[in-house]
């Protein structure tokens, strides 16, 4: 038998009864077992997941499931086929072993696999003080239980709900409090709501927007503390100013924590930024090198993207979910040079005050914006994002169908500023600094450190920082 | 004498019947600069930049050779009788900032939720109800004909409700548009004697439907009643009221519009169902393949087969092709469906087919403001038809085709059938 037939033979032995172990059982997670048997795989497939739920669809639960429109229960995604798959729900996954290559479950269990598909996602950073955080009222919104639990607490209603964090989830949160006539407090570190995926200029129009529906919007401002009453719940917010604000519903939205704990120690290039992997999903080592049975998709994915200098990018976007699963369901029954590169243009929407925001690229990577059709006045709009010269992202108010032109422009690194539109231009076509947080504010990561003497006994070792 | 485009050929009424051989031959040159100074997008992926393209408008205001500036001799539409007579715009032959003003002033009396999410499937029961009124007329015919007696009176009924247009006007406004329809031609022929001799009459048509128009405005102004036109004459929106003058064009469009597009894709649907006897077999094994089954006949057979109003604001430099600023694009949408770079397989029913973005109701800001009403309308008609007709046969094929080649459709569809089911 010629190597190349027995390849041949191994890929379709692989195919046929292989045995393939998904940790994480929301979108990305389903996606991929459904492209797996999709493209002929029949071999064992079993889905680990820590909540007690089939995978659910998120997006909605800061929006329709808080207003009341939609139950929390009655998001579950549906399913584009049959996967028959094991399911393991409502049991974490605790620990990898690559040398014996098992997954190790909470309940003790091990459950062997020959590939593996890393696709735990992020978690909601919790509010930093333990004690505060379990008073009664406060929330964070991630899963369909915390989604719930504040849509039953909202529906009461509460006197005044204290949104923390002014970013795409505490917009549509306040958005939501608004819309049902509740008062609502948004306290912001930073110097406007969205300011750090849409730089400072969008983040004006934003905090505009909040105060004009009636939010108590309160920029450059932290939370130092919240107070409960002798029964514990919360009932009052300290802000850094030294005032104070009086709410029974707290929604911390503090940004997200990626689900890589249990890899500590498996040797995974995994960390506080994510899971590293090429741009089809394979994982990498600590090192740096590619590993071939252990795959990496959605949210907690990390892969260089080439139409932003290769920067290593996590997405925590819908699209990505879907197709990064969908590309590294495929590279895991196939081989070079049938892999397939995951080359998603990031997107994402949100609503938010009435408002359809959509965006394309990685506005944070531009310097410069500029406004390209409609109007800033109307709060319609689009605008262009640029660095050097080039677009590398968009972004629409109420806009969303001329999302596709930029999204193509970005594609094919574009002039910036972009072609004028031929009608419906804004007064002011001049392009602007973008305003972005200072990427050089430091961040608590863990530190890697190289080891070893020789050139070929070098490696690399995670030295976590503990705080 | 002059050899023509496979683009004049396509637009002959001897090929009415049968365009997509042409429309292949059109595609070996995505962006086709005809003889008359105009540019034909046949492929799918040139269509979709495009058509999300700013620097395209679809205002003919701004293009000089489709709006006033034209000459005589110069571009083929010049015999188009329904603009000429309207003064005003509507919603697909402007830009924005109009553009979006008056789609969204009118969205909240149509479908657009959160305003009305309930308005078009609560039509549901009554479509069923005229549907299966239709069919059960045809108990004791041997023949019928599928657009006469099925495909037209159903779409007509539905947009006479739903925007408020005395069912019992609808004879006059039926011939004031067949005529102007019949006065439009994009091809080789328009210059022809007979083409010519109709203008006029297309002109008055447009001008006594434009009247019509105004005149229900009025009435309904003094007097509200029951409909989308009523409410739009009646009630302000967030951003006013729009001008009567604008208005009574929407008025214009969305009847005219809810006439020829619903009705041409029931009868293609009858018609492509007929000539695949597997598939409507399938679609009688599985109803819920309607839905899918739907979309694939609006890839199949589009009921707008291109859209010719756009023009280039600036040099757009496309697949290759310079298109000049100041020139009128047609996006051949018929072409764009039957794209084998984008649909495997495009010239195969498949009822079943994944990934189907059809260009069936366009794309962009100009996407069919009706076609949440016309699925649901050809998946009831188109659905019922399978099921209650017994062992439908078409009687000729191809069968004769309407004049027009933007609505593109069969003027009959005769059809022998051995009864009608409960």
């Amino acid at each position: 038998m010629t190597l190349r037939a027995t390849v041949a033979e191994l890929v379709r032995e692989f195919r046929a009864s292989g045995r393939i172990v998904i940790v994480g059982a929301s979108l990305a997670g389903l996606r991929a077992a459904e492209t797996l048997r999709e493209e002929g795989f029949t071999g064992s497939l079993t889905i680990i997941g820590d909540e007690p739920y089939e995978p659910y669809d998120r997006p909605p639960l800061s929006k329709q499931v808080l207003k009341g429109w939609v139950p929390a229960d009655h998001t579950k995604l549906p399913r584009m086929r049959e996967v028959d798959a094991d399911w393991r729900l409502g049991v974490a996954a605790t620990g990898l072993d690559r040398a014996t290559k098992q997954v190790r479950l909470a309940n003790g269990e091990l459950v062997p696999y020959d590939r593996l598909l890393i696709a735990t996602g992020t978690r909601a950073r919790q509010w930093p003080n333990p004690a505060e955080a379990a008073l009664h009222g406060v929330h964070t919104i991630r899963s369909r239980d915390d989604a719930a639990q504040l849509q039953k607490e909202l529906a009461e209603p509460p006197s005044r709900v204290l949104v923390i964090g002014a970013g795409f989830i505490g917009s549509e949160v306040a958005s939501v409090c608004r819309e049902l006539d509740i008062p609502v407090t948004v306290v912001e570190r930073g110097a406007a709501p969205l300011v750090g995926a849409l730089g400072g200029v969008i983040g004006e129009i934003a905090a505009q927007l909040q105060c004009d529906h009636g939010v108590d919007l309160r920029c450059g401002l932290g939370v130092s503390s919240l107070e409960g009453d002798p029964g514990g719940h919360v009932r009052r917010a300290h802000l850094s100013d030294g005032s104070t604000v009086d709410a029974d519903v707290v929604v911390a939205s503090l940004g997200s924590i990626r689900n890589v704990e249990w890899l500590e120690g498996s040797g995974l290039a995994a960390g506080f930024w994510g899971v590293g992997c090429d741009a089809g999903g394979r994982a990498f080592d600590i090192n740096g090198v590619v590993t071939d049975s252990i795959y990496v998709a959605g949210d907690v994915a990390r892969a260089p993207h080439v139409l932003y200098e290769y920067q290593f990018l996590a997405m925590e976007h819908w699209d990505n979910a879907v197709l990064g699963a969908e590309a590294a369901a495929h590279n895991m029954v196939n081989l070079e040079p049938h892999y397939r590169p995951h080359l998603l243009l990031p997107g994402f929407w949100s609503g938010q005050f009435g408002v359809n925001i959509k965006s394309v690229g990685v506005p944070p990577f531009g310097d410069e914006i500029v406004f390209t059709q409609g109007s800033v006045a109307e709060r319609r709009f689009a605008a262009a994002y640029g660095r050097r010269g080039r677009i590398v992202a968009a972004v629409t108010f109420d806009h969303g169908k001329w999302l596709e032109y930029y999204g193509k422009l970005i594609e094919q690194s574009g002039p910036f500023p972009p072609p004028p539109p031929g009608w419906d231009q804004p007064p002011d076509m001049k392009p602007m600094p973008a305003e972005f947080p200072d990427p050089r504010v430091p961040t608590a990561i863990p530190d890697v450190v190289l080891t070893g003497h020789a050139p070929s006994e070098r490696t690399a070792e995670f030295r976590p920082r503990r705080h | 004498m002059v050899e023509e485009t496979p683009w004049q050929q396509a637009l002959r009424y001897a090929n009415r019947a049968n365009p997509y051989p042409f429309y292949e031959e059109l595609r070996k040159t995505p962006v086709a600069r005809q003889p008359d100074g105009t540019y034909v997008v046949s492929t799918y992926r040139e269509i979709v930049t495009l058509l999300h393209d700013p620097r395209v408008s679809s205002d003919p205001r701004k293009c000089p050779v489709l709006g006033t500036a034209r000459t005589e001799g110069s571009v083929q539409p010049a015999a188009e009788p329904i603009r000429e007579a309207l003064t005003e715009p509507n919603i697909i032959t402007c830009d924005p900032p109009e553009h979006d003003r008056d789609r969204r002033t009118m969205m909240p009396h149509f479908v657009g939720p959160p305003h009305a999410p309930h308005l078009i499937s609560d039509l549901e029961p009554e479509i069923r109800r005229l549907v299966d009124g239709l069919l059960d007329g045809m108990r004791g015919k041997n023949r019928i004909d599928a657009v006469d007696d099925f495909a037209y009176p159903l779409p007509v009924t539905v947009i006479c409700k739903v925007l408020g247009v005395p069912l019992e006007d609808e004879p006059r406004f039926h011939h004031w548009i067949e005529t102007a329809l019949d006065a439009l031609d994009f091809g080789p022929e328009a210059a022809s004697e007979e083409i010519r001799s109709r203008l006029a009459g297309g002109r008055q048509a447009v001008q006594d439907f434009g009247q019509f128009a105004a005149e229900l405005l009025d009435r309904y102004a003094d007097q509200p009643g029951p409909g989308m036109l009523s409410a739009l004459v009646n009630e302000d929106g967030p951003e006013g009221r729009m001008s009567k003058g604008v208005l009574a064009s929407n008025a214009l469009l969305l009847i005219f519009a809810g006439h020829e597009t619903t009705v041409n894709l029931i009868a293609h649907s009858v018609l492509t169902l007929l000539r695949h006897p597997d598939a409507l077999e399938k679609l009688r094994r599985r109803p819920e393949l309607i839905v899918p089954g739907v979309e694939e006949l609006l890839r199949f057979e589009s009921s707008v087969q291109f859209w010719h109003t756009r023009s280039a604001l600036e040099d757009i430099d496309i697949a290759g092709t310079m298109i000049p600023k100041g020139a009128p694009i047609f996006l051949a949408y018929g072409s764009a469906n039957r794209d084998p770079e984008r649909f495997t397989d495009p010239d195969a029913l498949d009822l079943e087919r994944r990934d189907n973005q059809h260009l069936g109701f366009s794309q962009g800001i100009h996407f069919c403001f009706g076609a949440p009403l016309a699925r649901l309308e050809v998946q009831v008609a188109v659905g019922e038809f399978v099921r209650r007709v017994e062992n439908p046969r078409l009687v000729e094929d191809p069968p004769p085709y309407r004049h027009n080649q933007i609505f593109r459709g069969p003027r009959h569809v005769l059809v022998d059938i051995d009864g009608i089911r409960d």
